[in-house]
């Protein structure tokens, strides 16, 4: 077995996932099968090898012109927000009094 | 005026000898779209108010007597993964279901800048993540050749607008094949473009290192203006590549004469007899139009699978990090601490599919694991992309089946993630290296469905792959 239940419940408070009982156990068995055919990658010596990050090209990747450019704003910005208070998202209390 | 045949041309031949307005198309189109929509469910959402504006754009440059357009008056379909200011982007996703962009995605500025028309945003799986268009949270697509199939995925709602004909052409993502195994399972054109080639900007991100625009249309030459429209540098997406975007459809119409194409042996050897046969007479085709074809091997091909869905997965766990109940409409009704606001508004939120992905991304990327799975993938994709550098020095193009099968029936395969993550193997090899790939249509099996033929260059080879594939369209594939 690749994974038990109790890692997958630890990956899911890394990901910051809430996921019910049935999930932790469907994904358990998901994810040891699919963890179980990515072992494949062992038989590939890759000693000396560089490890491809990124597919970039001449001109890419560069810094552009520092130039001022007119930015979304604020009222745009936090036109999504579940909730909001005058320029800033509200959330719930983080800090205790 | 045949909505579901029209070509870019044709669009542009009436417009210009005032057979008819872009209003007038405009009108048109948006009515078909609505009255066929609900056969396959292919389109979220129409935007007649943004096409009508569209519209009267180009008719006000036609009335003035200026150029209107490469795109002038041609009803675009968009994935609803691509941002469009003031109009519902949902991403597939329950977490987005109200979401309104404030900008717009840089390709849809480049479409409408050339005159296309934003008819309205298409379904697909959600967050781009899957290969059936099953898991959108808001129900499937139905394939319109066959209505009982899927449409492929996760672009199926773009494939399935322009092969229903409710749209001219279409803009798709693709991250390991979501444009062109859609193509192929609706008997369309797909094209993923050179990584870098078409900006980013405005594409909800999956997995960063591997996300492309791309277009849709139902002949080579409408896939090539639309690519050539959308594509070229943009100081906003700094992986976006400078080199100068050549004239595509230009490319169509030479003479394939001695060309030489290549004929992976990795992956002719599991195919299923139908798809496979369908392929070799479709080499066979190559071979007439004067193309000398080999065999070649790219040895790494049975590590790609476990290699793409590490890196994939790695950065989508990253990139819908963002999705934690602040800022993007959604958030649970269950967030008494700020703690339980992420966890309950991403629990509730995401599908089965995008909580498997953020799983395994996680899970890959954690302590203690991040050099024997994410590091060890990144080394072998450097062999993957070393297989094909060495490939295009003996031939001009890779000839390559897309899917090993046909669209298969709703509901078939849904409950076998591993088995669905297999079958992207002829399209994620082409995505990891980065170059351009496309799917053309090759011919329908016995049971009348499409499949489509890949063909993949190196990069920035879009020019010979559009000549290969015009030739192969011209010749009437292998019908």
């Amino acid at each position: 077995m690749k994974i038990t239940e109790k890692e997958v419940r630890y990956v899911a408070g890394l990901a910051n996932l809430t996921l019910d009982d049935s999930e932790v156990a469907r994904f358990r068995a998901d994810l040891d099968g699919i963890l179980e055919h990515m072992d494949k990658l062992n038989e590939v010596d890759t000693s000396g090898v560089e490890p491809m990050t990124q597919v970039l090209f001449e001109g890419a990747g560069g810094l552009r012109e520092d130039a001022i450019e007119t930015p979304l704003g604020s009222e745009a910005g936090l036109a999504n927000a579940p909730q909001r208070g005058p320029g800033y998202f509200k959330v719930p209390k983080v800090v205790e009094r | 005026m045949q909505i579901a045949s029209l070509t870019i041309d044709r669009i542009r031949e009436g417009l210009l000898s005032r057979e008819f307005s872009a209003v007038e198309l405009t009108e048109e189109a948006l009515r078909f779209a609505e009255a066929e929509n609900p056969r396959t469910g292919a389109y979220l959402r129409l935007s007649p108010e943004r096409a009508m504006d569209g519209a009267r754009r180009v008719d006000e440059r036609l009335a003035r007597g200026e150029e209107p357009g490469p795109l002038a008056g041609v009803p675009v379909a968009v994935k609803d993964v691509i941002l469009t200011k003031g109009i519902v982007t949902t991403c597939g996703s329950k977490l987005l279901a109200a979401y309104v962009p404030p900008y717009d995605a840089t390709a849809i500025v480049r479409v409408e800048e050339a005159g296309g028309i934003l008819l309205g945003k298409t379904n697909c799986d959600e967050f781009a993540m899957g290969s059936s268009t099953e898991n959108s949270a808001f129900g499937p697509v139905r394939n319109p050749v066959a209505t009982d199939r899927v449409p492929g995925g996760s672009s199926g709602g773009s494939a399935a607008a322009v092969a229903q004909g409710t749209a001219v052409v279409a803009l798709g993502s693709d991250t390991g094949g979501s444009i062109r195994q859609p193509a192929s399972f609706c008997g369309v054109v797909g094209v993923t473009p050179t990584y870098g080639r078409v900006s980013r900007y405005g594409l909800t991100a999956f997995a960063s290192s591997l996300d492309h625009i791309g277009p849709f249309a139902r002949n080579v030459k409408d896939a090539a203006t639309l690519l050539r429209v959308i594509a070229g540098r943009d100081p906003r997406d700094s992986t976006s590549a400078a080199a100068p975007v050549p004239d595509y459809p230009a490319s169509l119409g030479g003479g394939l004469k001695g060309l030489k194409l290549g004929l992976p042996r990795e992956y002719l050897k599991d195919l299923g007899s139908e798809v496979g046969d369908l392929i070799s007479r479709g080499m066979d085709v190559f071979r007439r139009l004067g193309c000398e074809v080999r065999e070649l091997s790219l040895p790494s091909t049975g590590y790609a699978i476990p290699c793409y869905y590490i890196i994939a997965t790695a950065e989508a766990s990253s990139n819908l990090a963002r999705f934690d109940g602040v800022r993007y409409t959604f958030r649970s009704e269950n967030s008494g601490t700020l703690a339980d606001m992420y966890r309950n508004t991403r629990g509730e939120g995401f599908g089965a599919e995008c909580k498997r992905r953020i799983m395994l991304g996680t899970y890959v990327l954690s302590a203690g694991y991040y050099d024997a799975y994410y590091l060890k993938a990144q080394k072998v994709r450097t062999l993957i992309a070393r297989d094909f550098a060495r490939a295009f020095e003996d031939v001009d193009a890779i000839v390559a089946p897309v899917s090993p099968f046909p669209a298969f029936k709703l509901g078939e395969k849904v409950d076998d993630p591993l088995a669905m993550y297999l079958s992207d193997i002829y399209t994620i090899t082409g995505s990891l290296a980065g170059i351009p790939c496309m799917s053309v249509p090759c011919g329908n099996t016995a049971g009348g469905l499409p499949v489509g033929m890949q063909l993949l260059t190196t990069h920035f080879g879009e020019p010979a792959m559009f000549r290969l594939a015009g030739a192969f369209e011209e010749a009437g594939g292998v019908n």
